[in-house]
């Protein structure tokens, strides 16, 4: 088990106070002037070398995003770094904690990867439900301007730099990068076409990059402890130390900061207190956040938790946000309730995805009941290959991959039901 | 669409909301949210602005607040944008109400976490008060709505009324807190579990015990 010591978000659960005299009793801004005078080349380089990738559930290497952004910005067409903190993928909660109980650690990172990417200011686009939260972090930025520690000549680096808070309100979609710049300009937040990527042509107009919280407030630690460090944790390609956050089915949920690669069983032993009904009655986990295909008990137990251990059993790290499942689960149902929140999340704008995801749901309720042929379970699963793949942003594929899990692992189960509801006579016919 | 809301723009809106304008207190917010973005770009303070204003109609109202035709074009017309901009806008994102609410909206959070730990439970408590989803209740103090995840899955089911979260509850502890706010108390928002203090496993945490009792510095040990 990962020691305290090694623990990036000391006060994850919020018993202690969030505000600047207390983070900086327990390290944050402390001597930030000197992480700066490194260089920004030198940060990036550390940060490469970390081996760091985006905690917001893609996995691009952070250290290698930030490269992309130009080395001599323009003076009319400045750098803009936006923080993804529009957590609303079910099953997500932790950049919640971060932003509520530790929101100087997000604030130091966005001023040192900011400088780091030559960016001029940072807009960290918190989700409209966080309301509390929004006001903890509005008022957290407000106590590092007030001690100098943004704004011109920010902790007295030389280099100014603002950061600005934006409250989302209630769309999904805006986590995708193009929707959340869109959606920052003021408009609805659907996805852009790619190229241009946001480094090149983002908020704006201006080189953008977007980074997840989680990316950015574990920077300023990994700076002070230094690389080696953070990559003595976890496999090669899957480094570091992640906040995990088990809900569901087992006995006492919670969000914890882990080391990259713990298997499933050691993480929901040492911290949630084991499975509801214990191991036996481990039915299926989704094991990244809704978007991600679920695996069935077998295969997860001692699955390591990272992003090749987890797509070596056909799903993904994703957010790292675990949906436990037991025996007395309907499965249908659950992955039906994803469907529909798909469908509800639906930005509308590519017609694979709108008319899909909708019609997706419609056949997910009918197996969940059984009133249905059983010819169509490979006609939905058909339909969610003609969704995949062929919209603008991953929400198609997303709502796609749920499915197709659970047709790939429980479809006797489905047939079951279509049997039992008489369907079975039907496709004897 | 199908289950859009009917926008009200109707004589009686106009007459109730026409006048519409910041208050002193609201005029020097909005100002402070515009001066956020880079000059010329204030179309970017669409979105706090709508949720200013929707506040200030819940002011007055007593109510969460909503959006009346009217009043988006106020907004609009405070950023010097079209007014079809600011509505699609309006209508894009959940959080702005296009129909009056009452004065607690109970948004029941149904996702799978929150469903997997009983929200059906929470929903039937809403219920059985006599609540319907998507509508007031008589008296004007209730609008159940069943929402999408909410960011909170380690401490499902959950419910967010107005401003607050009310987090680990079962049919008991939702019907208790919304007998409260009917009769006019503030609940205590958060984790309704006796033994939890926010999303740390029930009953203590596992990691990190000397933050419990103090601001522990872990730097001393690296």
């Amino acid at each position: 088990m990962l020691a305290d010591k090694d623990r990036i978000f000391t006060n994850l659960y919020g018993f202690q106070p969030w505000n600047l005299k207390s983070a900086q009793a327990r390290g944050d801004w402390d001597n930030t002037k000197d992480l700066m005078k490194r260089g920004q080349d030198a940060i990036i380089e550390e940060i490469k070398a970390s081996g760091l990738r985006g905690r917001g559930g893609a996995g691009f290497p952070t250290g290698l995003k930030w490269s992309f952004m130009p080395k001599e910005p323009r003076a009319d067409r400045p750098s803009f770094l936006v923080i993804n903190a529009d957590e609303s993928e079910p099953g997500s909660c932790k950049d919640r904690e971060i932003i509520r109980h530790d929101p100087h650690k997000l604030i130091e990172g966005a001023l040192i990867a900011g400088f780091a990417m030559r960016a001029r200011a940072a807009y960290i686009y918190i989700r409209g439900e966080f309301i509390r939260e929004a006001e903890t972090l509005f008022a957290a930025v407000q106590e590092a301007y007030d001690a100098g520690l943004l704004g011109k000549n920010a902790a007295k680096s030389g280099y100014d730099f603002d950061v600005f808070v934006h409250r989302g309100a209630g769309a999904y979609i805006c986590g995708e990068e193009t929707a959340m710049i869109e959606s920052l300009e003021g408009k609805k937040g659907q996805p852009r076409l790619k190229p241009p990527f946001p480094a090149g042509a983002g908020l704006y107009g201006c080189p953008t990059t977007v980074n997840n919280v989680e990316s950015i407030a574990v920077v300023p630690t990994i700076l002070r402890r230094g690389a080696p460090w953070f990559a003595s944790f976890g496999r090669e390609n899957n480094k570091g130390t992640k906040l995990f956050q088990i809900s569901g089915h087992v006995e006492r949920p919670c969000v914890v900061e882990e080391e990259m690669g713990i298997t499933f069983r050691e993480l929901i032993d040492k911290h949630c207190g084991g499975i509801r009904g214990g191991w036996d009655n481990l039915l299926a986990v989704i094991p990244g956040g809704s978007s991600v295909p679920l695996v069935p008990a077998a295969e997860i137990m001692d699955a390591p938790m990272d992003f090749d251990g987890l797509k070596a059993v056909g799903s993904g790290l994703g957010t790292a946000a675990a949906i436990v499942m037991d025996k007395s689960t309907d499965v249908v149902q659950a992955i039906s309730r994803i469907s529909y929140f798909y469908k509800h999340e639906s930005c509308g704008q590519c017609t694979p995805c709108r008319e899909g995801t909708g019609w997706m749901w419609r056949v997910m309720e009918r197996l969940r009941t059984g009133d249905a042929d059983i010819s169509e379970i490979d006609t939905l699963f058909d339909v969610t290959k003609q969704v995949e793949g062929h919209t603008i942003c991953a929400l198609g594929d997303a709502a796609a991959w749920p499915i197709q899990g659970l047709i790939k692992h429980f479809r006797p189960e489905i047939e079951r039901r279509i049997r039992e509801n008489g369907g079975a006579l039907e496709a004897a016919e | 669409m199908a289950d859009a809301p009917n926008i009200p723009d109707e004589i009686e809106t106009r007459a109730r909301w026409g006048a519409f304008a910041w208050t002193a207190e609201n005029a020097a917010k909005a100002k402070a949210v515009i001066a956020r973005y880079p000059a010329g770009r204030q179309r970017s303070a669409v979105m706090p602005l709508l949720d200013l204003a929707q506040r200030q109609v819940g002011a007055e109202t007593q109510t969460q607040g909503w959006l009346p035709v009217p009043v988006i074009e106020y907004v609009a017309a405070a950023l010097d944008m079209p007014f079809i901009r600011a509505y699609e806008v309006a209508t894009f994102y959940t959080m702005y109400n296009l129909v009056p609410v009452g004065r607690y909206h109970v948004q029941v959070c149904g996702t799978t976490p929150c469903l997997l730990r009983g929200s059906d439970d929470v929903m039937a408590a809403c219920k059985n008060r006599g609540m319907v989803k998507g509508k007031t209740t008589p008296d004007g103090l209730f609008t159940l709505t069943e929402v999408e995840c909410m960011g909170t899955c380690t401490n499902a089911p959950m419910v967010q009324i107005n401003d607050d979260n009310y987090e680990d509850l079962d049919y008991d502890s939702t019907v208790r807190i919304l007998d409260a706010l009917a009769a006019g108390e503030q609940p205590k928002a958060g984790t309704q579990l006796a033994n939890r203090h926010t999303s740390e496993p029930d009953g203590g945490p596992t990691t990190l015990k000397e933050m419990v009792k103090a601001n522990h510095d872990y730097r001393k040990e690296w």
